[in-house]
């Protein structure tokens, strides 16, 4: 009997088991990155950076060489990997705490510089592993363990909208928020995180894939409750789409 | 070069670490290295590497650790307030065990300061300054000739135990200028990076990382990476002794402080007084034999410093109460000069040892 094979592990991806909570997006984002990173041909030329929170786990669930940074510091991180490998694609893999709170500075300086990165940016609302405190993305009302009561802009200010705040800079080149909530929108993310890879390989400036990610664990929800949470909360919100391309 | 030429300070240890190899340097402004920094801009168009005004010290230390994981020789140079900010990329650069230099230009602190010369981050230097349990070498020139070639040695040491080597400057040095002549390094050959990212090439993934959380697995790094300082410590340490032989009375310093000390040792040799001078070349590893045995031989050490007791500390460590050590510090931009050290040293005489 011939047996098709519907499944298998890309080659981008080690055998260690993923360890992500029930229901968290970061599995799935991992995976499309190895996907696309096979399919492009450019597992032996990758060098990814991971840096601290749930991010970090890819540094050891990608197959291709890693390097582990400091919270929020990936992209100067990731600058001066791609200095001393311009051939190479610089893979950045960060969460919103990292990305929009501890590390906006370093995201918006890369970003101007055109910096021939990728970052993959992963939104979900809050600190994952510090156990769910406030994200510069956490939602107006959405409740965390640093917001009780709710995020009130009077005191806790308004979520970051990180695209459309980098989407302005001469540097950016490749913009898009994506989402994990349903086949078709893994599909149109793979396809963005693509987008973004090539837009590097091409010379063109910064890119930047945000993918809004259920985080059930923290947002104290079933996995089917999260992604509907996405959904109804999140989508409306930020918005999906490529937001400059 | 082979040929003696009149330099600055900041720009020789630029020069130093283009000869040396560096072609990556990453830097934002501040006085008193901002020679260094410009040099570099220059230097590196020249040669084809690369320069990168980082957006803060923040950066500019995390793009050092990423070239570095790359298998580059690359620098960073700053002065107090900006070595602040680098700490906790110095701390990853030694957890993950990759090589680098980085240049602190003192000036006065804390906070703000000024931008005076100072001795005062010796602790941030020799104690680590960021978290956890690491080193740093710490290599201390005192003329503009020992900046060149403690440059050229920073990167070697560096790449021989993959660890982050402070040059440690004030500002007089800097600004300095002194014939430099660049020599060709006489070193061993170093091992190959084979544990630095890009080019698989067939090989197995590589990975480099501070982090370490399976049970037990950071304890056993803490322990590898104390054993690899240990042998720093048998193997690099390095110091000058001027009058030593029969010195009653020893100076300890080193920078620009050993500057006024080695004017100090000459007068007080000229009087007829037995003053030596002891000068720390590595700040870590501390020259700690060397002076515990001085300590048994003179009657009395004076620690001279820009900065208030710094390296006393490290002279106490060292002497173990075997003889008394005082202080000259001038903290916050004041330099000793050789009277004020004459002087000091004509008042402990006179006291008597015995009363010291």
């Amino acid at each position: 009997m011939k047996v098709l094979r519907a499944y298998r592990k890309p080659e981008s991806l080690t055998d260690v088991k993923f360890r992500y909570c029930p229901g968290c997006g970061h599995g799935i984002i991992a995976r499309l990155v190895a996907e696309v990173v096979d399919e492009l041909g450019i597992r032996e030329r990758t060098v990814g950076v991971a840096p601290v929170g749930c991010a970090v786990f890819v540094e050891e669930y990608f197959n291709f060489d890693m390097v582990g940074a400091a919270h929020g510091r990936v992209c100067p991180v990731a600058t001066g990997l791609k200095r001393v490998l311009p051939d190479h694609v610089i893979l950045g893999y960060q969460g919103d705490g990292g990305l929009a709170a501890i590390g906006l500075a370093e995201v918006v300086h890369a970003a101007a510089r055109g910096e021939r990165v990728t970052v993959i940016y992963v939104n979900n609302a809050v600190y994952g592993m510090t156990r769910g405190q406030m994200a510069p993305t956490t939602l107006l009302g959405q409740r965390t363990t640093t917001t009780p009561s709710g995020r009130n802009p009077r005191r806790d200010g308004f979520p970051l909208k990180v695209c459309e705040l980098l989407a302005g800079l001469e540097g950016t080149a490749y913009m898009a928020r994506g989402t994990v909530t349903s086949p078709r929108n893994v599909r149109t993310l793979k396809r963005y995180i693509e987008r973004a890879i090539r837009t590097q390989m091409e010379d063109r400036g910064f890119s930047l894939v945000e993918v809004l990610s259920p985080c059930p664990s923290n947002w104290h929800m079933k996995p089917l409750e999260a992604i509907a949470w996405v959904e109804e909360r999140m989508v409306p919100f930020y918005g999906l789409g490529e937001v400059k391309t | 070069m082979g040929e003696r030429t009149l330099m600055k300070g900041n720009e020789v240890l630029g020069e130093a670490a283009v000869r040396a190899g560096c072609r990556f340097y990453f830097g934002y402004p501040i006085t008193p290295q901002n020679e260094l920094t410009a040099y570099m801009a220059k230097r590196m168009d020249e040669v084809g590497g690369v320069f990168l005004q980082s957006e803060s010290e923040l950066a500019a230390i995390n793009m050092i650790y990423g070239a570095s994981a790359a298998g580059a020789r690359a620098m960073t140079s700053s002065s107090g307030p900006g070595i602040s900010l680098m700490q906790e990329g110095i701390s990853y650069l030694a957890g993950a065990e990759l090589p680098c230099v980085i240049v602190n230009v003192m000036r006065g602190g804390p906070g703000l300061g000024n931008i005076a010369p100072s001795q005062g981050d010796y602790f941030q230097a020799t104690r680590g300054g960021g978290h956890g349990d690491y080193r740093t070498i710490v290599l201390a020139p005192y003329r503009v000739q020992e900046m060149a070639d403690l440059t050229t040695l920073a990167f070697y040491l560096a790449d021989k135990y993959r660890t982050p080597v402070v040059v440690l400057v004030d500002a007089v040095l800097g600004q300095m200028m002194e014939p430099v002549e660049f020599k060709e390094p006489d070193l061993p050959p170093l091992p190959p990076k084979d544990w630095a990212v890009g080019y698989m090439m067939g090989r197995p993934k590589r990975l480099v990382t501070s982090l370490y959380l399976a049970p037990g697995a950071l304890e056993r790094h803490n322990l590898h990476l104390k054993e690899k300082y240990e042998r720093i410590e048998r193997e690099e340490v390095r110091w000058e002794g001027v009058c030593l032989e029969d010195a009653e009375v020893v100076l300890v310093a080193y920078g620009t402080s050993a500057r006024v000390c080695l004017g100090a040792v000459m007068r007080g040799r000229s009087e007829g007084r037995r003053i030596g001078l002891l000068r720390p070349i590595t700040l870590w590893p501390f020259p700690w034999k060397v002076l515990r045995k001085v300590a048994e031989k003179v009657k009395a050490i004076l620690v001279v410093e820009m900065s208030l007791g710094q390296l006393m500390e490290d002279v106490r460590l060292a002497v173990e109460g075997r003889c008394p050590v005082r202080l000259l510090g001038r903290p916050g931009g004041g330099v000793p000069t050789v009277r004020e050290v004459s002087e000091k040293v004509e008042e402990m005489s006179d006291e008597g040892v015995e009363s010291l």
